[in-house]
């Protein structure tokens, strides 16, 4: 059966509560997951207090404010700190998003972190995106062609380049794959919304030449009808994309090439 | 899920089996099926409606016109294919140990073909033999 409770060791404990700011006036609390693979402890939610006057105004500046000066062992991933890189995303507030881009003010109450749902977490707010990752690449995004090279560019008309709008835009955050049950259940085979999203990319590329093998590699039942357009994909996206349409748009193609 | 399994990457572990090439089938004739449903209980039911608590003979003059009785043997063989269908999807979903899973596809399979066979034969008997 599909696992429906936590492992005994992955239960979280009631963890360490550190000192609130002297003399601020505009505190928020977060409760943030802290897991140490090397204390052999069960994960643990925190409890910090941060004075929002001298603190940026989004999730991520809270955390690095945490980290830069009440608990420097908190780990989180960070790099663009503008919503382009996918490396924060994590689950704040309950739903998954980049905390670069997330702000403080979105959340109400106590601003609760996890990282993203069902994932091996590698540490605190880390998971262990390694699966993710090779299915991405098992949907090989990148051109292939098989007429001649041409001596400049593959060409592509303004409107057949359109099309890809709302499709190349996706940063692999993970955000959609982690937010998706069907993906919790399944993850193993099932593509995902992210690597499902960026093969449809490539399917409906007009310089693509392996559309039909594309369309051969997801016809399984796990690969790519896992998905039961449940739509936490689309909600959760923070660039706004929607890869359920692109997975219908794939079911859809299925069908049209044997009518 | 990406635990190390052996020496094998994790390109190795995403790709698996490769794919079924088989799944449209299923998703096309779900959506038909569905699809059809719409009519065919409407055509089922009212008349199946009307005919609850009238007497024998009134039941099998209804079954004994050829329009009834094959609306009805419709409904019940395109309830039963969609049953097995969604149902099948539900086990995939839910069910991760193999012989478990395997074993639950197969009784999935059978109890559809049983239980509406039963009813197609159940039909043709009241149309036919009355």
């Amino acid at each position: 059966m599909v696992q429906l409770t936590l492992p005994k060791n992955s239960r979280i404990v009631a963890g360490k509560t550190w000192p609130r700011p002297d003399g601020a006036k505009n505190v928020r609390t977060f409760k943030i997951y802290r897991w140490d693979p090397e204390s052999g402890d069960n994960p643990r939610l925190d409890t910090y207090f941060v004075d929002l006057d001298t603190c940026g105004p989004m999730v991520l500046d809270a955390l690095m404010k945490i980290k830069n000066e009440i608990d420097p062992t908190l780990t989180f991933r960070r790099s663009c700190r503008e919503g382009i890189c996918g490396s924060c995303a994590m689950n704040i507030g309950g739903i998954n998003t980049l905390a670069c881009t997330w702000g403080i003010d979105q959340v109400e109450g106590d601003i609760s972190i996890y990282p993203l749902p069902h994932m091996p977490v590698v540490k605190d707010l880390v998971p262990d995106l390694t699966h993710f990752f090779a299915q991405h690449a098992s949907i090989k995004p990148w051109l292939e062609t098989k007429s001649n090279e041409p001596s400049a560019e593959w060409r592509q008309s303004v409107e057949d380049r359109a099309k890809l709008d709302g499709y190349y835009e996706c940063i692999l955050c993970a955000c959609c794959s982690t937010a998706c049950p069907s993906y919790w259940w399944n993850g193993d085979r099932y593509l995902g919304p992210a690597a499902l999203l960026h093969a449809y990319r490539w399917i409906n590329d007009s310089r693509d030449e392996a559309t039909g093998e594309r369309l051969d590699d997801l016809e399984d039942p796990f690969k790519l009808y896992r998905c039961h357009t449940i739509m936490n994909c689309a909600k959760t996206c923070p660039k706004s994309l929607n890869p359920a349409k692109a997975i219908a748009e794939i079911k859809k193609l299925m069908v049209e090439r044997r009518l | 899920m990406s635990q190390p399994s052996g020496f094998r990457t994790p390109r190795q572990r995403a790709q698996g089996l490769g794919a079924a090439k088989e799944g449209v089938s299923h998703w096309w004739a779900s959506r038909l099926s569905s699809i059809a449903l719409v009519p065919l209980g409407i055509m089922f039911i009212i008349p199946f409606a009307d005919a609850l608590g009238t007497s024998h003979a009134e039941v099998v003059e209804l079954y004994a016109q050829p329009f009834h009785a094959v609306v009805a043997i419709l409904f019940i063989g395109v309830t039963f294919l969609h049953t097995q269908q969604g149902l099948q999807v539900v086990i995939e979903d839910y069910l991760h140990d193999k012989t478990i899973r395997t074993a639950a596809l197969l009784a999935n399979i059978g109890f559809a073909w049983v239980v509406g066979l039963l009813g197609v034969f159940a039909v043709a008997r009241i149309a036919l033999a009355g």
